[in-house]
């Protein structure tokens, strides 16, 4: 069977408001991707696009962008899976060209979510989960993210300084992201100082700075079956596995809470498929929306034994240097989310990584990765493990 | 009768209502007596919460009403400091969900209780709130 590899990478800086319109915005990470496989537009034979509804005005938007970028008549295709909607497209796209209907599928993400205000956004997340029964008690992310923080801590004794580790390992790579929202360097006493606006409770036991913020961006990523792949500009990496799992939308219907089954579910998968181990990854991307995420990441991966996440940030072994580095780009938390473009950036980091073209932020010769991109609160779960071989 | 009435009884279920129209309307009913209730497949026995008009086990539509009287665990919890659009004059409150072993149940801490006093694995009940506007909803009371 032929195999299917990603061939070209790009995205745009994620910012708190992008200056233009969505067509405008998607572009740049178009055309970065295109300069990098370089291609035309004209080797494109499909596209799909990813974004998470509502926080916009354009019904469908795959068909506007299309146009834009020079897409008809090749057709177009809308996937939605709220924070890991490009990653579906991922699997979608993989499944087109494995399934022999196009030789080449390009798959855009994109946000924009400065349209409306932090309140509103937050309602709108609040109803990307249980509407006719969680809702109308005023749910929004951070809340739901803060109720497995609390149920970690619980269990296993986890601190708020455990998770603030998290967030000062992704500020230390967003520093040298340039396509990061937040550079800086945060202290280690973060949650200490009173006076610091992270330091302040948002849903509790999870503060300000426990929390991504919302961003505009786009990204986009070529995917291509192997005799193209083979002839591509760049050197191929190669999808090796696929995991995609879900659970139970409202929290009533949840075992537990400290941890994400449906994330493990798809690690599962996703190793069974690459025919490899936690311990061969050498560079991942996780789904850090809050800090907790990363710990409850680890977990699911199998990087760390259940409970035992927040003794491995403490050890920083998912430092650069570590065993297995995590989030080298800044994550999330320093990246900033822009729902349905985060995946692909999730993807493109890992692609940079494989080839050797991460910079300040490359890990050393890395053959296997993975990414780990999760919807909702674990409600959709995607993991990718993507390889040089 | 003229015009067909839509029974749209669940636009009153907590501050803000997203849906209106459900097969299990007569929850609203059960609140407003000061009881809630989940639902339970005749068929296979499984009880659902919160309730459901069909069981997916069976493929039945056949259900009975059961009432949530007994006292739940407090398995997790958080209070939120910002609210979203809509619920910011309720702020701080606090979403939970409790264990009645069988099924689960989300809904909010009654905000007369401090969260310092609240832990996890504390026994809770749950008890019927009305809203302004005759709005209703259920909250969790200490046990
Ligand atoms: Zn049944």
């Amino acid at each position: 069977m032929s195999r299917v590899a990603v061939i070209g990478v790009g995205q745009t800086k994620f910012v708190r408001s992008y200056p233009g319109s969505i067509r405008e915005m998607v572009f740049e990470a178009f055309k970065e991707a295109m300069g990098d496989a370089q291609m035309t537009v004209k080797d494109i034979d499909a596209t799909i696009v990813c974004s998470a509804p509502e926080y916009d005005k354009q019904r469908s938007p795959s068909g506007v962008l299309a146009e834009y970028l020079g897409l008809n008549p090749q057709p177009t295709f809308y996937a939605e899976s709220l924070c890991s909607s490009s990653t579906t497209g991922l699997r979608l796209a993989y499944s087109l060209v494995k399934a022999g209907l196009h030789e080449t599928v390009m798959i855009i993400g994109f946000q924009k979510m400065s349209e409306i205000s932090a309140a509103e956004s937050q309602e709108r997340m609040g109803r990307g989960t249980d509407i006719q029964w969680e809702a109308p008690f005023g749910t929004m992310m951070p809340a739901y993210y803060a109720m497995f923080a609390r149920g970690h801590m619980t269990k296993y004794g986890t601190t708020a300084d455990d998770l603030a580790q998290v967030r000062i390992k992704s500020s230390t790579y967003g520093v040298f992201n340039d396509k990061a929202m937040l550079r800086k360097q945060l202290s280690a006493d973060i949650f200490k100082d009173p006076a610091s606006p992270m330091s302040g409770i948002l849903a509790s036991p999870l503060r300000v700075g426990d929390c991504c913020a919302n961003a505009d961006g786009a990204s986009c990523i070529i995917v291509a079956g192997e005799k193209k792949a083979k002839a591509s500009a760049k050197k191929p990496v190669w999808i090796l596995g696929l995991g995609s799992a879900t659970a139970s939308v409202n929290m009533a219907g949840r075992e537990l809470f400290y941890s994400l089954p449906a994330a493990t579910e798809a690690a599962n998968q996703a190793y069974k498929m690459a025919g490899v181990s936690p311990k061969d990854i050498d560079v991942a991307e996780v789904h850090d929306c809050f800090t907790i995420a990363e710990v409850l990441a680890y977990e699911s991966l199998g990087f760390a034994k259940p409970g035992e996440g927040p003794a491995l940030i403490r050890s920083k072994e998912t430092y650069k240097e570590g065993r297995i580095p995590v989030n080298v780009d800044g994550g999330l938390l320093a990246k900033g989310h822009p729902v349905g473009a985060t995946g692909g950036s999730q993807i493109r980091t890992v692609v940079l990584q494989l080839r050797g073209e991460a910079g300040d932020m490359q890990v050393k010769d890395p053959a296997l990765g993975l990414v780990h991109n999760v919807g909702g609160v674990g409600l959709y779960a995607n993991v990718s493990i993507l390889g040089r071989q | 009768m003229s015009k067909k009435e839509i029974d749209n009884r669940f636009s009153k279920f907590g501050t803000i209502s997203f849906t209106a129209t459900t097969r299990i309307n007569d929850f609203i009913d059960h609140l407003e007596k000061g009881k809630v209730m989940g639902t339970r497949c005749k068929k296979c026995g499984h009880r659902y919460f919160p309730p459901r008009a069909d069981c997916f086990n069976d493929l039945t539509s056949d259900m009975e009403w059961f009432e949530v009287n007994d006292a739940g665990k407090l398995l997790t919890f958080s209070t939120l400091k910002f609210a979203p659009a809509g619920f910011d004059k309720e702020i701080p409150y606090t979403i939970a969900v409790l264990d009645f072993g069988d099924y689960k149940v989300f809904g909010r801490v009654d905000n007369a209780i401090a969260e310092d006093k609240l832990s996890v694995g504390m026994p809770m009940k749950i008890t019927v709130n009305k809203l302004p506007n005759e709005h209703i909803n259920y909250l969790f009371t200490t046990a």
